[in-house]
Order: structure tokens, then sequence, then C-alpha cells
């Protein structure tokens, strides 16, 4: 009896199925398609813009991009265990490179900034790290373990009340205006691989995103403590009957996050020079968005889905909005970002690499 | 020698009374069973031994130790070890992963390895399947896993939850096998199960829980000589 109703709604025809929601996404594919396909075309066709200009725009892509990735783990990590997104966690990315801006300058006084950059980088590293890591945990302290049991909307919420927490604490501190962070005098102009000039800042950016990556790709899949984490994501009362101690396993989740974010945040410094007391709102709200276009919970997909969006964010605006005759097209690099996420949120919603939180979930 | 020894034991779920003073103990060596309907509180007793919720009242000990006031991963490191309902193997996770997961709360790593190789050859089908992800074993291979997981903590209480859930009767049996197995080398064992026929064949003496009390207890045979077990448990 049921396999016949089965049948007989698969038998009706498709058009008898279509809703008028189907309509309007398809419409909205197909436009956005279009767009893409048409913009892409003319800008390539009127030859505007030369191979370097494209290289240049790549190479930024990737080092944004790389360090979205960075701080897209936190989120992802956090989501992996607690299935709870830490909205604080832009916020923790700038206490890291506003606490590393006082010991750059610091160095920069003293005069050991320019003599010793590897080993004055290797200080703000570790300062910014340590900064973001405290914040972290003890924001994890005070607004999500007491929140452990609670329905899961009240931790975000929670979330939201410290990012403005720290967001306004920072203000409260050290004012609301930009601070200029120092620059490596070695770092200034452009490096030379085979041929292809790359901005230095650019290069170390994105090599020391590729070194942190490994690191935490190594700690997470050979580690017992890695695959405790790991554990404690699929599992957690199963965790505990194993004998790991999940509270734990938790904080060292955080921590770890707030660590790359810690590290991210130097390498922004870097690239951008300056920092604020609102600069983790965007990169935090586009990791966000990068975790969730490479599938939350998954650590290489936090990793790729930082990548990507960086890489759009960067060539999408000539390559697609200049061919569609928009002006200054540069200005909407954010509209690409987030039509991005809603259209992952749309379409895909397990993201790039999400297929197996979606088997989980089922 | 009483090992494990629960004593008028109350238990809640919110307002709802689950455990209305449970006393049962297992001696080293035993193998133990308590049956009991769906509901009765078999899988809430052994949550409470290992520590995934707290008595209202009453006491746990191992061998004189209090466990009830310690959480779920220290019991574990006192030597009583779950393995759950539904096996919940960590289905990402190689099956060698899981097997050291198990070994969470030991250091020693000779020891470690030495457990992992008596593992394999109980069963040496996860040896095979060492590299593997868990999540793709078949049902009786993921029983195997979740017991030989339980097994790499070095317990000395075993907690088995429904072992025979969902399981094909020729596994169901090779499951049963394997437990009395591994009893014979010294590990106690608790043993939650609906199917009561094949837990008495293998316990040595057995609890029946009737909505949370104790209706019912004594040696194995006398169990399954009993007119009333007989009726509601092993089907006349």
């Amino acid at each position: 009896m049921a396999a016949t109703l089965v049948a007989a709604r698969i038998q009706r025809n498709w058009l008898q199925r279509l809703s008028v929601i189907d309509i309007f996404l398809w419409a909205f594919r197909v436009a956005v398609l279009a767009a893409v396909v048409v913009g892409t075309f003319r800008t390539l066709y009127s030859g505007r813009y030369a191979g370097e200009v494209w290289i240049d725009f790549v190479v930024f892509g990737v080092s944004q991009g790389s360090v979205y990735a960075l701080i897209a783990l936190g989120y992802t990590m956090v989501y992996g265990i607690l299935r709870m997104i830490n909205f604080a966690h832009g916020d923790i990315f700038m206490c890291g490179a506003y606490t590393a801006y006082y010991a750059a300058s610091a160095l920069y006084r003293a005069g050991v900034f320019n003599r010793q950059p590897l080993l004055s980088l290797a200080i703000i590293l570790a300062v910014a790290i340590t900064a973001s890591t405290s914040v972290a945990l003890l924001v994890e302290r005070v607004a999500y373990r007491p929140l452990r049991r609670a329905p899961r909307l009240v931790p975000l919420i929670s979330a939201i009340g410290a990012s403005f927490f720290i967001e306004y604490a920072v203000r409260g501190l050290y004012g609301s205006g930009f601070q200029a962070y120092p620059e490596f005098e070695v770092f200034k102009g452009k490096w030379n691989f085979f041929g292809i000039g790359i901005l230095r800042t650019q290069a170390v950016v994105i090599a020391a995103t590729v070194i942190l990556m490994g690191l935490l790709y190594l700690f997470v899949m050979r580690t017992k403590t890695g695959t405790a984490m790991r554990a404690v994501s699929e599992d957690r009362e199963v965790a505990a009957l194993m004998g790991i101690n999940v509270d734990r396993v938790i904080v060292i989740t955080f921590a770890v996050g707030a660590a790359a974010a810690g590290a991210a945040g130097v390498l922004y410094a870097l690239v951008f020079k300056q920092v604020h007391f609102f600069m983790g709102f965007y990169p935090g709200i586009k990791a966000f968005t990068a975790a969730v276009l490479g599938g939350i919970g998954n650590i290489p997909g936090a990793m790729l889905g930082g990548l990507f969006l960086g890489l759009f964010e960067s060539v999408g605006p000539i390559l697609v909005l200049d061919g569609l005759g928009i002006v200054a097209p540069y200005q909407l690099k954010d509209v690409i970002a987030f039509t991005m996420l809603v259209m992952v949120l749309i379409f895909r919603p397990s993201g790039i690499l999400g297929e197996r939180l979606a088997g989980k979930k089922a | 020698m009483t090992l494990l020894d629960v004593e008028n034991l109350h238990v809640y779920y919110g307002q709802i009374h689950a455990l209305k003073g449970i006393t049962l103990h297992v001696d080293q060596g035993e193998i133990v069973t308590l049956i009991g309907a769906n509901g009765a509180g078999k899988s809430t007793t052994l949550k409470t031994i290992s520590g995934l919720l707290r008595p209202r009242e009453g006491r746990i000990t191992l061998s004189g130790l209090d466990l009830a006031a310690l959480p779920a991963h220290e019991v574990v490191a006192k030597g009583v070890v779950q393995v759950p309902e539904g096996r919940r193997i960590f289905g990402q996770l190689t099956v060698h992963e899981n097997l050291s997961m198990g070994a969470y709360t030991r250091t020693e790593r000779d020891g470690i390895d030495g457990d992992l190789e008596r593992i394999f050859t109980l069963f040496p089908r996860l040896k095979e399947r060492r590299a593997q992800v868990a999540g793709t074993l078949s049902g009786g291979e993921q029983q195997m896993l979740a017991i030989g997981r339980a097994l790499m903590s070095q317990p000395k209480v075993l907690l088995l939850d429904e072992p025979s859930m969902g399981l094909a009767p020729v596994l169901v049996e090779q499951i049963f096998e394997t437990i009395t197995g591994i009893n014979q080398l010294g590990t106690t064992v608790l043993l939650v199960e609906q199917n009561a026929f094949m837990a008495l064949q293998i316990a040595r003496r057995g609890y029946v829980l009737q909505t949370g009390e104790i209706a019912l207890s004594g040696s194995a045979k006398e169990l399954q000589a009993n007119a009333e077990v007989r009726k509601a448990y092993l089907g006349g």
C-alpha cells in the first residue's frame, strides 16, 4: 500500500511538484550563474587587466584567505565539540592583534624590532597567542561553561554578549582610534619567486599559515589529546565513559582555536598595519562564513573554506563585477562574501566537505 | 569477596523516580546479570555506577572505595568501565584509535601495547581492520570493538549494556562466548540484558529489575527455574 503511494508520488509530473520556492531558487541559481559567466567573459574579453594584476589579486586572496582559515579553525573546532558558534571568536582574534601591537611598539622603541626581525616576530606571536588564549579561556569559563546544559540558543546569546563585552572593554581601555603597527623593514617590497613578484608580507603570511595549519593538523590527527578531541566531538558521553575528562578537552579546544586566532591577528596586522577595537568583527564574520563554506565542524573544511573565500573575495570583484559595468567593484567584496554564505546555506548547508557531519546528524 | 557494592540507590530524572532503592553486589570473578523489561531501570543503574548520573541517595563502592561522588572519567581510572548500549563506537576514528581511546587513562606504553595484542588475539577481525574507520565495520565487528575498547582500560569490573542488541543470532552466541572468555581471564562482569535466556546461561547470579526495584534475585539456576521469570522473560 505504502509502496504504491510512493510510486504514484514519483510518477506525478515534475511540474506539479514544483513549488513557488523551487522556481525562485532555480531563478536565483540561474541569475547568479549568468552574472558570473557574463561578467567573467566581458572582463577577460576587454583585456583591461594584465597578467601581473591577476597574480597580485590571487596572492592577496590567498594571504587574506589564510587569515580567514586560521580564524575559521576556532569556529569549526568549537562547533565540532559543543555544537555552538562562538561569536566572540572574532574579538579573541582582535585581542591577540591588539596586545601584539603593544609588544611590537615596545620592541620598536627599544630598537630591537628591525635589528632582530625574526626574534621580534616570534615574541609578538607568542604575546598574541598568550593574550588570545587567556581571553578565550576566560570567556569559556565565565560565559559558556555555566550554560553547558542549557538549550543551544542560550550559549549563543551569551557569546554575542561576550563579543560586545570584549569589544567595548578594549575600547574603554585603549580608546576608539586606530593604532598604527610598526612595519618590518625586511618585509617591505617584493620577493621574486620564479619571476613572479610577491609582496613580502603576503609571502610571510602564507608561509606562517601553512606551518601553523600543518602543526595543527598533526596535533589533531596524531596526538592522544587530538584523538580525544575528535572522540569528544563525536560522542561526549561515551568519551567520558572511556575516561576522557570532557571539560578539559573542551578547554584545550578553545585554547588551540584561540592560539590560531591570535597568530592570525599578528598576520592580519602585518598586512593591514593597524589595529582597532572593532577589527575582529568583519574577519570574524568572514571566517565564520569560511567555516560554513567548508562544512562547519570539519577542520580541513575550514582551511579550504578560508582559502576559497579569500580568493573569491579578492578576484571576484574585478573578474565578475567589473565586467558587469559596476563602478568601483572592489568596494563590493563583502557583498560577494556574504552572497556566498547565503548561497551555501540555501543550496548546500553541509558545506564543501560537510558530508560527514550531515551523515552524523541523520 | 565483594568487589562492586551498590546499596539503596535512588536516582531521579527530574521528577521521575527511576531507581527506587536498588541494592546489589558483584563478587570478584563473577558474571552477574541484571534482567528486566524495557524501562525497568537497567541502563539507569549502569549509568549511575559509571558516574553519568548522580544518585540522590545510596552508596556505590568498589572494594570499599566510594565511586558515587566521582565524575565519569575518574570512575574509569578506578577500574569500572562500561560498554554502552548500542555499541556507540567512535565511527569516524579508526579501529586502532578507538582502542587507544579505551586506554586513555593509562600511560604505560608497554602495557598498552601488550593489551592491544591481546585484544587482537581475542578479535582477529579487529586486527585486520585496525587502520579502517570504525563506522564502516559491521554490527558484530562494532560490538567486538566496543568490548575491546572497554577492555583496553584494564577494568576490574566490566559493565555491559545490552551487548546482544540488534545482532544476528549467530553473532549473539559468539558475543556471549566472548564474554565468558573474558570472565575466565579474570574480569568481573555485570551484564544488563533483555535476552534473559542467554544471560542466565552464562551468569552465576542474577537480579530481576521491575519498575526501578529489585523484584527477585538468586543464582542463575534458581531464576531459570522460577515460574514468574520463565513466564515474563523466558517465553513460558
